[in-house]
Parts: C-alpha cells; structure tokens; sequence
C-alpha cells in the first residue's frame, strides 16, 4: 500500500479559503473543537489501520550549508521568511490508493475553525517513494 | 527478574568479565529466562542468571578463541577483581553514569544495565528506532572497554542522569514503560547504598512530584496546572513517603553541609504538596526555599535561570505580581527567547489583572513550545485570557 504524507503549514501554500486570525485569538470554545477534531483524526486513523505517524513542528526553521573546509557552517533564517512555505506538521498515512489520501486530506481540512464552521485549510499531499522494487 | 540484573551484572563484571561481552550474555541470558521459566521456574533465579550468563560468556570466548588460539591463556587467567565497592547498583550505575559518556548513552546504559529494559522498551520510551538504540547502546559500551572501574564515580553524575529519566517519563506522553517509576525505583536503590543526603533528596523530590502526576493532564490529555487541579487525585502514600524521605536527608545537614539542590527542590514540592486547597499554599515559606536555592549558585541568573524563574513566580505569589514581573525582567537577556520565561510572565500579568498583556506573552509562549500538551494548553490560556478580556469590556 502507498503512504503518503498530508502536510499541514502554518504560512504558504494557495490563498486561502477562509482567512482567519491565529488560534490564541479565537474564542475558548472554538480552540477546544479544533484541538479535539485533531485529536479523533489520529485516533480515526489508528481505529482504520491507516496510522503511521503524526508529528507537528516549531515554527523556528533555520537553513543551514556547509560552510567549507575548516569553516562553522553558515546558517540563515531564509531570504524572504514571511512569504516562504512554512510546515507546521504532518500525518503520515499508509492507505490504498491516492484517491483515500486525498480524501482524508480534505476530511482533515474541514476541521472546525472560528465559529465552529470548518477552516478549509489546504492541506498538501505528498507520496512517499517506497524502497524497494514495485511490485507491478 | 529485572530486580536481579544489577545483582548478576555486577558479579560477572567484579569477576573481571569485560563490561560489554557481560552485558550482552546477560541479555541473553533474560531472553532464555523468559522462555524457560514459566514451565520451570528455578529454584534460586540469581543463580540460574549468573551460570547461564557465564555460560555464554565461555560460548562468546571459545568461537573467539578457535579463531586466535592464543587468547585461550588469557582466559585461564581472570583479571584480578577490581575493589570492592559495597553494593552492586552503586558499582553499576558509576560504571553506567562514566563522565566521558554522552547523557543520552547514559541514560540508556543506565535504563539497559541497571533497570533491565530491554533495547526494544528504551527504544520505544524514547520514541527512536530500536536499532538506533541499539547503536547508541554499543557505542556506549565500547568507549567504556579499556577504561578502569575500578574508581569510585560521582554520585552527582548519577543523580543527574536519573533525574534526566524521570523527567523524560513525568512529562513525556505515556508509554508503555514507566520511566518515572523506574527512575524512582533505581534511587530508592540508591540510597541503600550511600548515605548522600542528596540521593535523599533526590528521591523525595521525584516522589513528591511523582505524586500529583495523576491529577496533572485530564482525560482528554490536556495539562492541568497545579493550581486547577484535583487534589483529591493525590497518591497521599508517595506524599507521605516522600516528605518521611526528605526529613531523613534534611537530618544530615550540618553548618558546613547546608542542604543540596534537590532537597531544597523537594522541599518546594512538599510545600505545593501539603495544601488541601491552592489558596492554602504557603508562598512565604516557598519564597524562603528559593533563596535558598539561587544561594547555591554563584551569579544564578546565568548559572541557574530554572531557579531564579521559579522564584520570581513565588515573589510573584508574596509580594505581588508587579514585583514578580520585575524579578522576570532581569532574566530577559539569558531567558527572552524560551517559552518558560512568556509562560511566567503571562501567568503574572494574569494575577495582576493586565489579561491583554497575559494574552500576548502566553501566544509568544505558545510559539516558542516545543512539546505538542504544552503548546495547547498555552494556546488555550491565550484565548481565554483574550476572552476574558473581552467580556470585561463588553460588561462595562
């Protein structure tokens, strides 16, 4: 079976669908739903034998290279930090085919937001290569 | 069974054997133990180890010794054992906690060779792979082969490492293995072994936080703050120990010998510990501990900002939040930038009434947050400070 890796950003990605403020600026009640729609997606994906891993990330990102020989390496935040894509997390999924990756993207994508109405937050997909021969 | 392994362990090892190839045949030796036993269990299990351990020690050397006949002398011959130390966790546990040894090797050696986890749970409570384990394991054990353990190690090191495994089960999610009941397992064994007041203290601090860990995330995983939660939720009986603990480590203490960190810490915690209620607490008597605590070290806004943090929250508690806040403020060159350091201030600016301000610094904590129930529950305290904020004006 593919797995694929539905990644969620914190900035990036097409304009979206519903702008909204940051989560700590939303009432109480709506962070609560939204934590604990999160929360049954990992446990709906462990329940269906999809689940491979969840992580989320900090959004501090430095880029790093190789600095040459006898040199520390050379770091940077990024040219143009506040327009770069910036991946907040992801749920790694094992599953049948590219049509259920992207169905439960679009399942993640209707998490609740402000009000309760869903965020429509877009949410890439990406395959992972597998290692060994295909089978086909 | 694993209460055995130190026991074994450390025979083999005072017999000479080499610390890796003992370690390893021992391991093995548990694996057999868990098929064999259950049919015939053996009549003294200690000795079943040591002899099917050693058995595979001589199993090891002799496919070595067909392919470099010499070594067979060598065999005949065991090192000399090195010095008695008196008790075997103690023997271990410096062998395990060497200072040329990373932390994380530390940690895992200790877990490994003294805790008798297999690699499989290590690999697991830390959530790595369990040949990445594995690897860090072997490496440990190699950069300990040649070097002498024959000298007493520094029991500061072991606490240190044992506190870095409790702390990596208190706030870490739950896994299968009990990190902080095996890390107050191994001190208790510890203070069987040495007098330290500080391995006391050290104990009574994990037990007295230990204690409240039932009452500190809430069904759904969410943290609660000691100040929210049930104290009903208590273990009373680890409370109890714990304190009986520390007053036998705070009997030791002399005019020279004024109490160490840990039970200076533990001290803190029976204070948090013995409110029936969070309006009970007694700050005065925390804030006398925390001068305590940034005593023991020379310019502790550098060497300890944990400590000077935590006091500025008790002066917070005893001579206002105002007060708190400046206390905070000399921090901010070594602290500005982590999370712990916003999360204290929004928790004053909370207590001094100023919610916009609260709000602000628990977003800038939020962000900062490097642990998923932490980041939440930050963001959670942001927007209700936000929302409390609103309310207020909209009620005016």
């Amino acid at each position: 079976m593919p797995k694929y890796l539905l990644l969620k950003h914190y900035r990036g990605g097409p304009e979206p669908h519903r702008p909204v403020p940051p989560m700590d600026q939303w009432a109480p009640e709506d962070v609560e739903a939204h934590m604990a729609f999160l929360r049954h997606v990992s446990e709906l994906l462990e329940e269906n034998g999809e689940y491979v891993d969840a992580q989320a990330l900090t959004p501090t990102r430095t880029w790093v290279r190789y600095g040459g020989p006898d040199a520390a390496p050379v770091t940077t935040d990024g040219p143009l930090p506040e327009t770069s894509d910036l991946v907040a997390g992801w749920y790694m999924i094992d599953v049948e085919s590219h049509e259920r990756a992207v169905e439960l993207a679009a399942y993640v994508s209707s998490e609740p937001g402000p009000g309760g109405k869903p965020l429509y937050e877009w949410i890439a997909v990406r395959e992972v290569m597998s290692e060994g021969p295909s089978d086909g | 069974m694993r209460a055995l392994v130190p026991g074994v362990l450390a025979g083999l090892v005072r017999r000479g054997e080499d610390f890796d190839a003992a370690e390893d045949a021992l391991q093995e030796a548990l694996m057999e133990a868990l098929r064999v036993w259950p049919e015939h269990p053996p009549r003294d299990p200690r000795a079943w180890l040591a002899t099917v351990a050693t058995r595979r020690l001589i199993d090891a050397r002799r496919s070595e010794a067909a392919r470099h006949r010499r070594e067979e002398a060598t065999y005949a011959e065991p090192r000399q054992a090195a010095i008695e130390v008196g008790d075997d966790t103690l023997f271990l546990l410096f062998c395990c906690c060497h200072p040329d040894l990373a932390p994380a090797s530390q940690v895992a050696l200790t877990l490994r060779a003294v805790g008798g986890l297999t690699t499989r749970e290590i690999a697991d409570a830390f959530y790595v792979p369990e040949a990445t384990m594995a690897q860090r394991i072997s490496r440990a054990k190699r950069s300990l082969q040649g070097r002498r353990l024959d000298q007493p190690g520094d029991v500061a090191v072991v606490l240190r490492v044992l506190y870095l495994v409790y702390m990596a089960g208190h706030t870490g999610p739950a896994t299968r293995v009990d990190l902080a009941g095996e890390a107050i397992r191994l001190a208790r064994q510890l203070t069987l072994a040495t007098d330290e007041p500080e391995v006391r203290g050290l104990l009574a601090l994990m037990l007295l936080n230990h204690a409240r860990l039932p009452a500190r995330l809430d069904p759904e995983g969410r943290i609660v703050t000691l100040d929210r939660q049930d104290r009903g939720l208590w273990d009373t009986r680890e409370i109890a120990e714990g304190v009986r603990v520390l007053q036998s480590a705070l009997s030791m203490q002399t005019e020279e010998r004024p109490p160490g960190r840990y039970q200076v810490e533990a001290a803190i915690a029976a204070l948090h510990d013995d409110a029936a209620v969070t309006e009970e607490t007694d700050w005065p008597q925390i804030l006398a501990w925390y001068d305590d605590l940034v005593a023991l070290t020379d310019d502790p806004v550098r060497h300890d900002p944990a400590a000077v943090l935590g006091r500025a929250v008790a002066v917070g508690h005893v001579l206002g939040a105002a007060a708190g806040l400046r206390e905070t403020n000399r921090l901010r060159e070594v602290l500005g930038e982590r999370h712990r350091w916003h999360a204290v201030r929004g928790h004053l600016h909370e207590l001094s009434g100023d919610l916009p301000a609260a709000a602000v610094a628990y977003a800038e904590a939020a962000r900062g947050a490097t642990n998923v129930a932490e980041r939440d529950h930050l963001v959670r305290r942001a927007a209700r400070a936000r929302a409390a904020e609103l309310h207020e004006q909209s009620s005016h």
